[in-house]
């Protein structure tokens, strides 16, 4: 077990730079109390700062501002989900905005916080590298004069002479790679500087780790395009259906790549107790990773994004896109072609709009749902009984009038503007429905047109995004666990052997200090007085 | 075995670890029981001197050695033939509780094994709340077991094996589902690297988490020098096995959290860091055991103050596991919902489009 070699992290002995409260008062005595000059009143902040405690603070507080953002919901994670609360929640939404809990991780308060931190951090760590970095330079400390008085402690008698004595233990704690110190009656050795190296390590790639999580923020870009199975894209900023770009990001940057969705695969549980959940997708893609290199074919999976230079691409939706077509009142095709609907769930229901504002005499809009397996229940009304199409139907609602396309503002190509429309009416004044199965047609009331659905097609929802930085993060926090396991475990051990005349021939005192703060020194003393010179064999005073 | 008749093991294992974990805690609680009238310095070295281990550190080699267990002990204990009695009444169902609680986590692990053998394709049992908990538990005890003799866990005992019993009847009465194949988020060799790190550091937190709540008893009441609180080692051992443990489980929780978990995410989900709810917690109860292992070595904020943020860091870990998944929606790590397409059939509306 790891644990075995663990011990305390440096108890009593505080680091450098971390002053203690008392010794600060000692210095300002000669003044009166509150007196301070500026520059004292500067050191005082940084002291404050820098102090273990004001870290240990900080880290707290840190923690406890990290909790919104995990209830509210964040507009740079779900951004749909974010205006469906704030339409929920009229009152609380500016007080809330004021606060920046929408944006929690980017607000003033988080990053006054962990940038305090890093401050701190730097403070500590400065320091502590100087005086690491004498410490590694210096040799072992001297004996003390009275090793009895140390914890851990041994003694023995005997004939052998004092060089000698200490020779052998020289030579047997360099072997147990001590870093050995020979004085005339004594040997100090050291080991374990290593220790301090990997808890500056730790912190210092903290900093790492902070470095490469802004890169990817300032320089990356993340962005979304649904794709009906069929069709191509190629990476431009035209391309993406919604696109959240770092805020130091350059549209140069994007690599210039290209792919189609040629077909898409997916496996539907038709038993068990998971049945009718979808499975095992697979979006088989052509790409070139630049306009004039070759076709190269890729199996787009979940788990397992396509790599393009420093993009990635994952499949990360799929969903139907019926084949609708509208013909108006004077037989032109007002509208033809597959239509993203987008399922609202499990069983791929899916709601969706589809527009013809240049159908004649009036302006067609439909919307309604997708059944990909329609069933009809009393009480439910229609519903999809699974998700596969295996009984496709679409059910709409027929609206005419000014579908507020015409002043050419954008507009959701999921939402039907409604405001100055018309609900298409049997003449018994009830709702005209399109209710149709693939191949089938339906003429509208009032000779305004027709509208069949041809068939079925499905689309890829796919994520794009370049995270420049990714890395140098992974390389920090790889780093970090390093220098934590160092930091951890390795124990920072002084060992000291003395060998002294005395009347009844040599008498040798060995003692050690495990400068992490306990430990199991009485096992170590104990291994190597038993391999030094004239020991006693098997048995220890 | 077909896969139904693994799923019936499984169950049946998991069923059969209940009734012998039941029987330990018994065995424990007579022993428990039995202590009332052996002294502390009798019921102290039954306890596998852990009180020892830890008063000098000169004494390290002694208590190792000494901490072979109750059965040498015993015979140091000499006194009135009812002390007698007692204290060999104790040792007995000591060791009883000791084998049963043994026995019943080898049960557990058939239970594990089982339920990964019962999926078709066959797979690590940690798919959902249910298996997630089984294997959370099993974890718990096995370190026990495993941490028993070095550190003479004797008196942490009833509460691990108490522990282990409330969330396996938690796990069976309310988490249970039958047993399916994985969602396809799920299914990547990071789900046993990532999943597996995170229950080891659980579990250890855990019981570095029970051992800081025995501590913080201990140290504001010293105790009486007969009964089972008496063999609780003194509070600077606890405060010691306490670190050891979560020294073991930080740089685990380290690796778990901040290398695999944003591997694993950024190959799914597109982000290796997407402030998720449970990716936030993650790094809250990092944060919080980060304090906690600064906080021992800062003065004024060693020994209680420390033990109040390991039990806090406990807390935010058990928070993200049992609250993130029933309470938060959004969510992507939220398995608590039998059937989830993971990400894959979440689409949200691109914003505009013209």
């Amino acid at each position: 077990m790891i644990t075995q070699n663990t011990d305390e992290p440096v108890s009593d002995e505080r680091p450098q730079g971390h002053v203690d409260s008392a010794e600060r008062d000692a210095r300002r005595d000669e003044r009166r109390p509150g007196e301070l000059t500026p520059r004292e009143m500067l050191r005082w902040a940084w002291r404050q700062l820098t102090s273990m405690r004001t870290a240990l603070i900080l880290l707290l507080l840190l923690a406890l501002a990290a909790i919104p953002g995990s209830i509210v919901p964040q507009s740079g994670v779900d951004s749909l989900k974010t205006s469906r609360w704030q339409d929920a929640h009229p009152k609380l939404t500016p007080v809330y905005e004021r606060l920046g809990l929408f944006a929690v991780y980017d607000s003033p308060w988080f990053s006054a916080i962990y940038l305090l931190l890093m401050v701190s951090l730097v403070g500590c760590i400065v320091p502590r590298t100087f005086v690491y970095w004498r410490a590694l330079r210096a040799a072992p400390p001297r004996a003390p004069r009275n090793l009895g008085r140390l914890p851990d402690h041994a003694a023995y008698r005997t004939e052998v002479a004092v060089g000698d004595v200490l020779a052998g233990a020289a030579t047997e704690l360099r072997r147990r790679r001590y870093r050995v110190v020979v004085a005339a009656d004594a040997v100090s050795a050291e080991k374990g500087y290593l220790r301090e190296a990997g808890n500056l390590l730790f912190h210092l790639s903290v900093l790492v780790v902070l470095v490469g999580f802004a890169m990817g923020g300032l320089f990356g870009y993340k962005g979304g395009v649904i794709l009906v199975v069929g069709n191509g894209f190629s990476n431009n900023l035209t391309q993406y259906d919604d696109f959240v770009p770092g805020s130091l990001f350059r549209p140069d940057d994007m690599e210039p790549f290209s792919f189609s969705v040629d077909s898409f695969d997916v496996d539907w549980l038709t038993s068990g107790p998971r049945k009718g959940m979808a499975r095992a997708f697979s979006s088989h893609l052509t790409y070139r990773e630049t306009p004039t290199s070759g076709d190269q074919r890729y199996d787009l999976r979940v788990n397992h994004p396509l790599t393009v230079g420093d993009t990635e691409v994952f499949l990360i939706g799929h969903g139907y896109a019926p084949v609708i077509t509208i013909r108006d009142g004077d037989g032109q095709v007002a509208y033809s072609g597959p239509t993203i609907f987008l399922p609202t769930d499990q069983t791929f229901r899916s709601f969706g709009v589809v527009k013809a504002p240049d159908a004649e005499p009036i302006q067609i809009g439909l919307e309604g749902e997708f059944y990909p397996t329609y069933a009809f229940g009393h009480e439910t009304g229609p519903y999809s009984a699974f998700g596969n199409a295996l009984n496709p139907a679409i059910s709409m609602l027929v609206h005419t009038g000014d579908l507020g396309m015409d002043d050419g503002s954008p507009q959701s190509v999921y939402a039907l503007d409604k405001s100055r429309t018309n609900l298409l009416t049997k003449p018994d004044g009830s709702m005209f429905r399109v209710d149709l199965q693939p191949g089938k047609s339906v003429d509208l009331p009032n000779g305004l047109g027709s509208v069949s659905f041809d068939g079925v097609e499905r689309w890829n929802k796919i994520q794009i995004s370049q995270t420049p930085g990714k890395e140098i993060a992974l390389a920090g926090v790889v780093l970090a666990l390093l220098g934590l396991l160092g930091s951890l475990f390795i124990r920072p051990r002084r060992v000291w052997v003395r060998a002294r005349e005395d009347t009844d021939g040599t008498l040798v005192e060995a003692a050690a200090l495990d400068r992490s703060g306990g430990g199991d020194t009485a096992v170590v003393i104990a291994d190597i007085v038993a391999a030094l010179p004239g020991a006693p064999t098997k048995e220890k005073s | 075995m077909t896969d139904a008749a693994w799923e019936t093991l499984s169950n049946q294992a998991v069923a059969a670890c209940g009734v012998v974990y039941f029987l330990a805690l018994l065995a424990h609680l007579v022993e428990w029981s039995s202590m009332r009238r052996v002294p502390a310095a009798a019921a102290a070295v039954s306890a596998a001197s852990g009180a020892s281990a830890g008063t000098a550190a000169s004494a390290g080699t002694a208590a190792r050695a000494e901490g072979g267990g109750p059965t040498g002990a015993v015979a140091v204990a000499t006194g009135p033939g009812t002390t007698t009695a007692a204290v060999r009444r104790t040792a007995l169902f000591g060791r009883l509780g000791l084998l049963l609680t043994g026995i019943a986590c080898a049960v557990h692990a058939v239970g594990l094994f089982g339920r990964g053998m019962a999926a078709d394709p066959n797979r690590v049992p940690w798919g959902n709340m249910y298996e997630f908990t089984l294997s959370g538990t099993f974890v718990v005890v096995l370190f026990y077991l495993v941490l028993h003799r070095r550190f003479a866990l004797d008196w942490m005992a009833p509460i691990v094996v108490s522990f282990a019993l409330a969330l396996l009847m938690v796990a069976v009465i309310w988490l249970y589902e039958p047993v399916a194949p994985l969602t396809e988020a799920l299914e990547s060799y990071w789900l046993v690297i990532h999943v597996v790190s995170a229950i080891l550091a659980t579990g250890a937190f855990t019981l570095g988490g029970i051992t800081s709540a025995v501590y913080l008893l201990k140290e504001k009441r010293p105790g009486p020098s007969t009964g089972p609180l008496a063999r609780i080692p003194e509070p600077a051992v606890l405060d010691r096995i306490s670190y050891r443990i979560h020294a073991f489980a930080f740089p685990v929780w380290t690796f778990a959290v901040l290398i695999t978990g944003p591997i694993w995410a950024h190959q799914a989900w597109s982000s290796y860091w997407n402030w998720d709810p449970k990716e936030v917690w993650a790094f809250i109860t990092w944060v919080v055991y980060a304090a906690y292992l600064h906080a021992r070595s800062t003065a004024g904020w060693k020994g209680r103050n420390a033990a109040l943020l390991a039990l806090l860091g406990l807390a935010t870990l058990w928070f993200n596991f049992v609250g993130i998944n029933y309470f938060s929606s959004t969510s992507q790590h939220s398995y608590a919902a039998p059937v989830l397409g993971a990400a894959v059939v979440e689409v949200d509306a691109p914003p505009a489009r013209l």
